[in-house]
């Protein structure tokens, strides 16, 4: 049996303007609860909005980032919902006519690109936030209210669980390098709904669409999509179906669990949002936003490739974010060896980022601290192995490789003389392995150097160590 | 020499040639409050010390020679769903019976800039839903003109107000007839201003796409004076006019001078059924008074004028569904005392806090937005507002002003239209289609009929105002002149 997979997403991204949505209070996070308030976001009678310019203009960047069609004509709507955390009883969103129509984001998969359509990208403001305390009270913080939000559609595009991952990968890294959010999945600034569903491709059976939120990474959200798939896709199996449902993910249990279960679709009211006029985008500043926008990442990928004759595959992993790709193309302008440069953050670099969980800016390494200690090892002042305990001292302090090596008396020793004693007394202690080596294990050779290096604490360059070694056995 | 009698510009005149000081004018009209509105409750609450306050501080410039505001020493009384920092703004309701926002309306910052001395809050139909000012949580307000007649509504506190010599100067607020209605049940100027041209921040919507701040004077130069003061673009309100509008106009001309090739055109429409057969001979004089002052009267059309109350009901209704969606409980207003869950707080909270007119419309609102047949109702109503502009657009190739009835009927008694809401909505049938295409208009007083006083609507063109005030200026100095 065949199945086939569908997924659609709804991503939130808040702006990363300096004002709220409609008024102008700060957009900040971790502000103490309810200080950045005033008449308009606390939704007060009388109380209207006016709408922040930067943020109809971020939305702009991300719809033209993703290749969608700008809507000129475009106004704001009422939904009307009732929930503690929305001051009006109504969020100024947008439903005729959303901002950006008819997109794609491309992603890359073992087979070639693949184009996930999006639908829409429209503007609206975000909510407050519920906290429920230990007591069983809920207390609400209005900080949040009114932070501008785009809503990000997808069409049901994506047919894998890793697909999903690799539009989220994508759409995050475009974001931030147009830099109009932060994308901050932990502090709430990006949120993800999923939208799943399975065909049987035999029967032409197929369940019922089921939502999936509370998705706090990217990890949980691929989780969350297998299991879905899988849960589907036993369904049919058995010949059953799907309730068309909200379910969230539950972290500890390793589950969906039912949410709510949608008997109809669901009535939002909309109407006019008459307290804003309509907006009327001139074609000269979608080409002005259009100039300003920086690099993409699939032309700095392709520049990288160019430039750097790197692989596609380097290329790709190197300009998977802004931050990193700069902090590569700094490297390199102070040691101009590309290739070295990109092995060093490809390999060393990047799974200590992946081990510490954090981004590169968020470290203690520079550009320049990097290039001083791919240049220690290139010019054979430290071995490679020193080079890479070098990196994690850095990383760890902070400290200039150069200070590190000359504190630590790192600087490899090439000189014979120095480390011939050592390796004398490394070959008489392991008479063994030399007669293993002379028998044909070469295996027994690295142990010796090993053995070698161990008691010169790594400083010994581990080349001449092993020419020198080859010659006492040859001599014996 | 009654201080309370004087306009708003002589009061002005002589606190600036210091035959009187501002605390004597504030101290006249709180006297006169005290003494008369028990009776006629005009007032929802009364600023006495802040009025004192702000008088004695306008009284302190003058003895400086400091310059002071066009509105100086003048006693404001405000609609009370219009917001005044730290003092009580209840829209007439339970709801809000003890809400105290934290900031200004931007028409009372205006005033306050110009000097002029806020007195206190009027009382209305609650949340401005009602044209009889009966619906208010606070009691129903009296008629000065007869205690027996509403005042109409919902601005009927201000009317009554500006009308029993309380305060010569009230602002109101007009959705669909909300300040036009009283003024001519109260036998008094009132102004409803083009859409856009007075800031709606801070004023508590009713309808936001219809409801416009305007003023009550008992003359067009009053009524005037403080329009010049509250109008003017706003960057809080998206929807204000960018552009300056002059309002500058001379007093006391001759008539004909203020009517000078103006063109008067008067709707064909306005001659149904139900209009009171009274008014007929009415707009005769009035027409006949025109003429006389040499302006040329045309017969027009307004060819979806019956649709209009239908349109207006649904786009009304609609609109307040929604903004009364965040009385709540939540943050500010009545919360009920009886609840375990917050579904339970919201529900007990409205049920409580709104009234029967302000219940009925939610629901009907509700009902307009609603998926399905409902929802039906409230595109063709933004389909026929549409045709109801271009209507007036089309008229006003013809014209520079249009006249009707103010109301097509007389004032009531109150209770007699308790449960008649279709009767009520029905007063404002002139009034209405003004908001709708967001036009000015004002209600100037043309004498009684049988003891009832009639209101003449002048009508403008958008950002006209300036031209409806001239008419009125016309009209006030003919019927002066006896002609």
């Amino acid at each position: 049996m065949a199945y086939k997979t569908l997924i659609g997403l709804e991503i939130h991204v808040e702006l990363a303007t300096k004002t709220k949505m409609f008024c102008g209070c700060p957009n900040t996070f971790g502000e103490e609860p309810n200080t950045n308030c005033c008449p308009i976001c606390l939704g007060l009678p009388g109380a209207l909005p006016v709408i922040n310019k930067t943020a109809v203009e971020y939305a702009i960047k991300a719809g033209i980032a993703f290749n969608c069609k700008i809507n000129t004509h475009t106004k704001m709507d009422r939904k009307n919902y009732f929930y503690a955390d929305l001051v009006k009883g109504f969020q100024i969103s947008q439903h005729e006519i959303p901002l950006c129509e008819e997109g794609y984001i491309e992603i890359e998969l073992e087979n070639g690109p693949k184009k996930i359509g999006l639908q829409r990208i429209q503007i609206e403001e975000d909510t407050g936030k519920l906290i429920h305390t230990m007591e069983g009270d809920t207390l609400i913080d209005y900080n949040r209210s009114g932070v501008p939000l785009i809503e990000i559609v997808t069409k049901p595009d994506m047919n894998t669980p890793e697909e999903a991952r690799l539009f989220l990968e994508k759409l995050k890294s475009t974001l931030r390098y147009i830099e109009v959010s932060d994308c901050k999945m932990e502090e709430g600034s990006l949120r993800c709904d999923v939208n799943i569903n399975v065909i049987d491709t035999e029967t032409g059976a197929k369940t019922n669409i089921t939502e999936i939120k509370n998705l706090n990474s990217f990890k949980s959200a691929v989780k969350a999509m297998e299991y879905e798939e899988n849960r589907h896709i036993q369904l049919l199996k058995e010949g059953k179906n799907t309730l068309r449902e909200t379910r969230r993910w539950d972290e500890v249990k390793n589950e969906t669990i039912t949410m709510r279960v949608k008997y109809g679709v669901d009535d939002y009211r909309f109407a006019i949002e008459g307290d804003l006029a309509p907006i009327e985008i001139s074609q000269e500043w979608i080409e002005e936003i259009k100039e300003e926008l920086p690099e993409l990442p699939d032309a700095k990928k392709e520049r990288f490739m160019k430039e750097y004759s790197l692989s596609e595959y380097d290329a790709g992993v190197l300009t998977a974010s802004k931050e990193l790709a700069s902090f590569y193309e700094d490297t390199v302008k102070y040691i101009d060896d590309p290739k070295l440069v990109s092995n060093w953050i490809m390999v060393d670099v990047l799974r200590r980022l992946k081990d510490e969980e954090v981004e590169i800016q968020d470290t203690k390494l520079t550009p320049e601290k990097l290039a001083k200690l791919i240049s220690l090892v290139k010019t054979g002042q430290i071995n490679n192995n020193t080079g890479k305990k070098v990196l994690r001292e850095v990383f760890e302090t902070g400290k200039d490789p150069e200070e590190i090596v000359k504190e630590k008396g790192l600087i490899q020793i090439s000189d014979e003389s120095q480390i011939l004693e050592i390796v004398q007394k490394v070959l008489s202690e392991n008479q063994q392995s030399i007669i293993d080596y002379k028998n044909g294990k070469d295996r027994a050779l690295g142990y010796l150097v090993g053995q070698v290096m161990k008691a010169s604490k790594g400083k010994a360059n581990p080349q001449l160590v092993n020419k020198m070694i080859l010659d006492l056995i040859n001599k014996m | 020499m009654d201080i309370v009698k004087l306009s708003a510009i002589e009061i002005r005149d002589k606190i600036l040639k210091k035959e009187i000081s501002a605390t004597e004018v504030v101290k006249a009209h709180l006297d006169r409050i005290e003494e008369i509105d028990k009776d006629l409750n005009a007032f929802i609450t009364i600023h006495k010390e802040e009025a004192l306050k702000s008088a004695e501080r306008v009284d302190e410039k003058i003895r400086n020679g400091e310059e002071v505001g066009t509105l100086a020493g003048i006693p404001v009384a405000i609609k009370d769903n219009i917001v005044v920092k730290g003092k009580r703004t209840t829209c007439g309701s339970k709801m809000l019976e003890n809400f105290i926002p934290p900031y200004d309306a931007t028409v009372v910052e205006k005033i306050k800039n110009q000097d002029g001395i806020i007195i206190g809050k009027t009382n209305m139909d609650e949340f401005a839903m009602g044209s009889s000012s009966e619906t208010s949580y606070f009691g129903p307000v009296k008629n000065p003109v007869n205690e027996k007649l509403v005042p109409g509504g919902s601005s009927g506190g201000s009317a009554a107000a500006v009308k029993a010599n309380e305060v010569p100067l009230a602002l109101g607020t007009d959705t669909g007839g909300s300040i036009r209605q009283p003024a001519a049940y109260c036998d008094v100027v009132g102004i409803k201003p083009s859409y856009g041209l007075v800031s709606r921040y801070g004023v508590i919507p009713l309808a936001n796409t219809l409801d416009a701040v305007g003023v009550f004077g008992r003359d067009v130069s009053d009524a005037g004076l403080i329009l010049s003061a509250i109008a003017g673009y706003d960057e809080k309100d998206s929807t204000c006019y960018e552009y300056p509008v002059d309002l500058t106009f001379e007093r006391n001309l001759e008539p004909s001078e203020y009517v000078k090739g103006m063109k008067i055109g008067i709707p064909k429409e306005i001659y149904i059924d139900e209009l009171d057969k009274r008014l007929v001979g009415k707009m005769d004089e009035i027409i006949k008074l025109y003429e006389s002052l040499g302006a040329e009267v045309v017969e027009i059309t307004l060819p979806h004028m019956e649709y209009c109350l239908s349109t207006y009901h649904v786009i009304c209704k609609a609109e307040v569904s929604s903004n009364m969606a965040r009385f709540d409980g939540i943050r500010f207003g009545h919360r009920t005392e009886e609840y375990s869950n917050v579904d339970e707080l919201y529900k007990n909270s409205r049920t409580e806090g709104f009234g029967e007119e302000v219940k009925r419309r939610i629901l009907m609102g509700t009902y307009f937005l609603s998926m399905g047949h409902g929802r039906k109702y409230y595109e063709k109503a933004l389909r026929m507002r549409t045709l109801i502009c271009y209507d007036f657009k089309k008229a006003f190739e013809k014209c520079n002003i249009i006249l009707t009835p103010s109301s097509p009927i007389l004032p009531f008694e109150i209770g007699k239209l308790k449960d008649e809401f279709v009767v009520k909505d029905f007063t404002s049938i002139f009034a209405i289609p003004v908001n709708l295409a967001g036009l000015c208009a004002m209600s100037i007083p043309c004498g009684y009929i049988e003891g009832l006083p009639v209101g003449l609507q002048i009508i403008g063109g958008r950002y006209e105002d300036l031209n409806m005030i001239k008419a009125g200026l016309a009209f006030e100095g003919g019927m002066k002149n006896g002609i």
